[in-house]
């Protein structure tokens, strides 16, 4: 043996020191490859055009036009309907969300996947069709109050099912400790669970809050006017589209400011919750004499948010004089041209959506976490606003495409970028880096690696990511108005036209079809998720 | 013959190094164990070799292969070596055969076509799962799924297999079991391996050589008897098995005097004695000291150390017992279980061996 003693420099007892603790060996060295660098961020740059062009849009009103408009007297009416309505959802979201979310996660129920299957339900229809539904039903239901029921029915879910899930994972631990130390069952849920569950909680209702902020159809058939509807006629009437441009940067500004807010909430919730390890374990609660109660709590959101529109719904679609009015072709054209353009808007959605999600899996960075959050971006970003600015953009820069399929595909594919980035983002992640390292050491290099392992195990995943982006693509409705094609109509868009003359029977077989449509990617995406994975397919 | 050989490698930032220049020679056909607490930097020394992580400086050389030197990197998929990961690390989506197969090169057509080859077949007998050939890996226990990563690692008869703790998730019965396989198995390919591992014993004994790691360095690299008999400091000795230290003075003459008597010391890391008067730190293992029970009315102690039995921790086999000797100082001693002293016993002591010196602690 030549050199292979190497003394101790100090002979000191080092275990009696405290040694250093080196940094994480996993994440040591893992630098992000340049070219996944590049594609990244060539993607954030595309994904990133309609927010850009709408600031330069509206910029370029120049400043007086900008205070005129800003201090028209509509301006603080309606400013404080959107808060207002967004701040009165979010709370009842809450407010409900959260105890379905611990009698689904905690309770003893007789029909617990049942009820599971009820509470993510009213994410399937649209808000429009819920809307729609309820108008169908009490003609004179609008207004403040009529917007702020149908849009918590239908936003319910966002706050439930990431609580739910936090529950799941989650421990009693705590609540036993505190119960313990002298606190009683409430007090003990306060300081043991509440902090476990307070960063689904922020999340989601972050969630509803940016949903009813982009909140159009349901609010334009409610008569209820907030900045997005104005958005739309001030677009409709096209003598002033500054004052559309300028309208919108406000609505997006608002998102902003709720998602940065948002952020700074859960850094210090995480902090705080940082602590808290161990294993999920935790005890089911018998509800004795609060069966009844709870049971109808946990049917009855799902009831009137997806039942009565629905049960209003056939109640139209059987009566003879909707199907004597129906035009079989024309339906038929509608259900093409929605499946066609929500592919579209998919492929190009994962397109985008592949290298942000793959860098962000895997490795980490100050870069890394700039990218992700560029991609996300479009949380913030209400359609009707993307559907403007890529009207003002396609006019400006590619005219020949405006008023294609290729510019409303890639409004859905820049909107809805977020959901494939967060499904890819996992299912890459959940590919073990000892599976990669092995596939290296075997010979395989990068891109091979890539391809034979990573993207062959997170196949599923994308392929969710794709699907969740059809199924809304299908049913988004304001980005969809403004940049359509002439003379191409799609589902939400001929149900929309006879809601608004209220020709509520006709528009029943197209809003069936949405329906059916888009249950058919929900009910693979169920499948998908289940079994495939670890099968040997 | 030296066949790895590390020579000065630093990893991580500057400002907290996660190895601070690690040397080490393995000799062709050799199993070393590296072992040291976790967080160490046993596992970045082991992703190193593999070329999963780049060196920021020094040299690694492979086969007679510099493999990573100033500014040269060889991707891992160019070093020609076998990966054992903790968790086996199976590709969910290839059975059992294919799994095997993949590390013959093509990729997963490839592996379908191979995976009922001669070479699979052969490989899949070596590590004794024969009848599990089409199993997938969520069929697999863990020690069967160690044993097909271990057949995947050696396929390509690779230069040097690397182990990155590859028992630790096993319960300690397999644990011993799956330890001899891979030793003999290793031993009858005449491949040179690398295991890491935080378990002590384990290093002691199956490697041929074990190298000491703590805080990015290696303490000491030799033998598992020079490291457990010659720790080359008091934190090796204290890693690798119990330990007493006390202070003591030399007295020149290859003795030391310290509260255990006058017992016959040397230096542990330099050669000769220590030098009368000299301050020492000296190292005694539990089980260097035997216990006489006393009878404190009749029997003669004069000039035996005397001690009180203050603790006691039973193991089955034996037993480490805690004792105060009279003028104060706390020492172990290690007794087999059927001699046990109940705590209070009055004892007197007596050293085996020769006490290992050291520098004095601050």
């Amino acid at each position: 043996m030549s050199r292979g003693t190497v003394p101790a420099p100090v002979p000191t007892i080092a275990g009696r020191t405290i040694a250093r603790r080196a940094t994480p060996e996993r994440t040591g060295n893992r630098r992000a490859p340049r070219p996944l660098l590049v594609l990244a961020i060539f993607a954030c740059a595309i994904a990133s055009i309609p927010l850009v062009y709408l600031v330069v849009r509206a910029g370029s009103s120049g400043l007086g036009d900008i205070v005129a408009i800003l201090g028209r007297p509509r301006i603080p009416q309606l400013l404080a309907n959107t808060v207002g309505l967004a701040l009165a959802v979010t709370a009842s979201c809450i407010a409900i969300g959260v105890p379905t979310a611990f009698l689904l996660a905690r309770a003893k129920l007789r029909f617990r996947g049942f009820f599971a299957v009820l509470a993510a339900l009213p994410l399937a229809i649209p808000s429009y069709l819920a809307a729609y539904g309820w108008l169908a039903a009490v003609p004179t239901f609008n207004g403040f109050w009529a917007a702020w029921l149908v849009l918590t029915l239908v936003s319910v879910p966002y706050v439930t099912l990431p609580v739910a899930a936090a529950l799941r994972a989650g421990t009693t631990a705590l609540d036993d400790v505190a119960r313990t130390l002298g606190r009683g069952p409430w007090r003990a849920f306060w300081l043991g669970t509440w902090p476990q569950i307070r960063p689904a909680t922020l999340a989601g209702a972050l969630l509803v809050c940016l949903y009813v902020l982009s909140e159009f159809g349901a609010v334009a058939l409610l008569r209820f006017p907030v900045l997005t509807t104005a958005i739309q006629q001030a677009y409709g009437a096209s003598f002033n589209r500054n004052y559309a441009a300028i309208l919108a940067t406000v609505l997006v500004l608002l998102a902003i400011v709720l998602v940065l807010g948002e952020q700074a909430a859960r850094g210090r919730a995480r902090r705080r919750f940082g602590a808290v390890g161990g294993v999920s374990r935790h005890r089911i609660i018998r509800l004795g004499k609060w069966t009844a109660p709870a049971s109808l709590l946990l049917a009855g959101v799902p009831a009137l948010a997806v039942g009565l529109p629905v049960a209003v719904l056939f109640a139209r679609l059987l009566d003879a004089e909707t199907l004597r009015a129906l035009d079989p072709v024309e339906l038929g054209q509608a259900v093409v041209n929605t499946l066609m353009l929500a592919v579209g808007g998919a492929v190009i959605a994962v397109l985008l959506a592949l290298p942000i999600g793959a860098l962000a899996a895997k490795y980490a960075g100050r870069l890394v976490r700039i990218i992700e959050s560029v991609g996300y971006l479009a949380l913030g970003l209400p359609g009707i606003v993307v559907g403007l600015s890529l009207v003002f953009f396609s006019l400006a820069v590619v005219p020949a495409l405006y008023q294609t399929g290729i510019v409303l595909a890639f409004a859905y594919g820049v909107l809805f970028m977020p959901k494939a980035i967060g499904a890819i983002r996992s299912s890459i992640a959940q590919v073990p880096v000892s599976l990669e390292d092995v596939a290296r050491t075997l010979g395989y290099g990068r891109a091979q690696t890539w391809w034979l392992v990573t993207a062959r195990l997170a196949r599923p995943g994308i392929a969710a990511g794709a699907l969740l982006v059809a199924v809304t693509a299908m049913k988004e409705l304001p980005a969809t108005l403004l940049l359509r094609p002439t003379g191409t109509d799609t589902l939400a868009i001929e149900l929309w036209s006879r809601t608004d003359v209220s020709a509520y029977g006709a528009a029943a077989p197209y809003a069936a079809a949405l329906v059916l449509l888009a249950a058919i990617p929900a009910f693979l995406l169920s499948g998908a998720g289940r079994g495939r994975t670890d099968g040997p397919l | 013959m030296i066949h790895l050989s590390l020579s000065n490698v630093v990893v991580g930032y500057s400002d907290e190094p996660v190895l601070r220049g690690v040397s080490l020679d393995v000799p062709r056909g050799s199993l070393v164990a590296i072992v040291g607490p976790s967080g160490c930097g046993k596992t970045t020394l082991l992703r190193t070799i593999a070329g999963l992580i780049r060196a920021r400086s020094g040299e690694v050389r492979l086969g007679g292969r510099m493999v990573a030197t100033h500014g040269i990197h060889l991707a891992p998929e160019k070093r020609r070596i076998g990966w054992v990961p903790q968790d086996a690390a199976l590709f969910p989506h290839l059975t059992v055969a294919e799994n095997i197969a993949f590390a013959l090169g093509g990729g997963r057509r490839a592996a379908r076509r191979a995976a009922g080859g001669e070479r699979v077949c052969a490989l899949l007998e070596l590590v004794g799962l024969g009848a599990l050939a089409d199993r997938i890996p969520a069929q697999l226990s863990g020690g069967q799924a160690q044993r097909v990563a271990l057949a995947r690692a050696i396929a390509s008869d690779p230069d040097v297999v690397l182990l990155d703790e590859p028992f630790g998730a096993l319960d300690p019965l397999l644990r011993g079991e799956l330890r001899s396989e891979v030793r003999a198995l290793l031993r009858a390919e005449g491949m040179t391996g690398i295991l890491v591992t935080h378990d002590q014993g384990e290093a002691l004994s199956i490697a041929d050589y074990v190298a000491v790691m703590n805080n990015g360095e290696i303490l000491q690299f030799g033998r598992p008897s020079e490291v457990y008999e010659r720790p080359a400091t008091p934190w090796v000795a204290g890693f690798v098995g119990e330990s007493v230290f006390i202070d003591g003075t030399g007295t020149g003459d290859g003795h030391s005097l310290s509260a255990l008597g006058a017992l016959p010391t040397e230096w542990a890391a330099a050669a000769g004695v220590p030098a009368d008067g000299a301050a020492v730190t000296v190292l005694v293992r539990p089980e260097q000291l035997a216990l006489d029970p006393i009878d404190t009315d009749t029997g003669s102690v004069a000039g035996r150390v005397l001690a009180t039995v203050t603790t006691v921790s039973y193991t089955g086999h034996d037993a480490l017992l805690g004792l105060r000797l009279d003028e104060g100082t706390v020492v172990q001693s290690r007794v087999a279980a059927a001699g046990l002293l109940p705590i209070g016993a009055r004892v007197a002591v007596t050293v085996h061996g020769r006490l290992l010196a050291y520098p004095p602690t601050p």
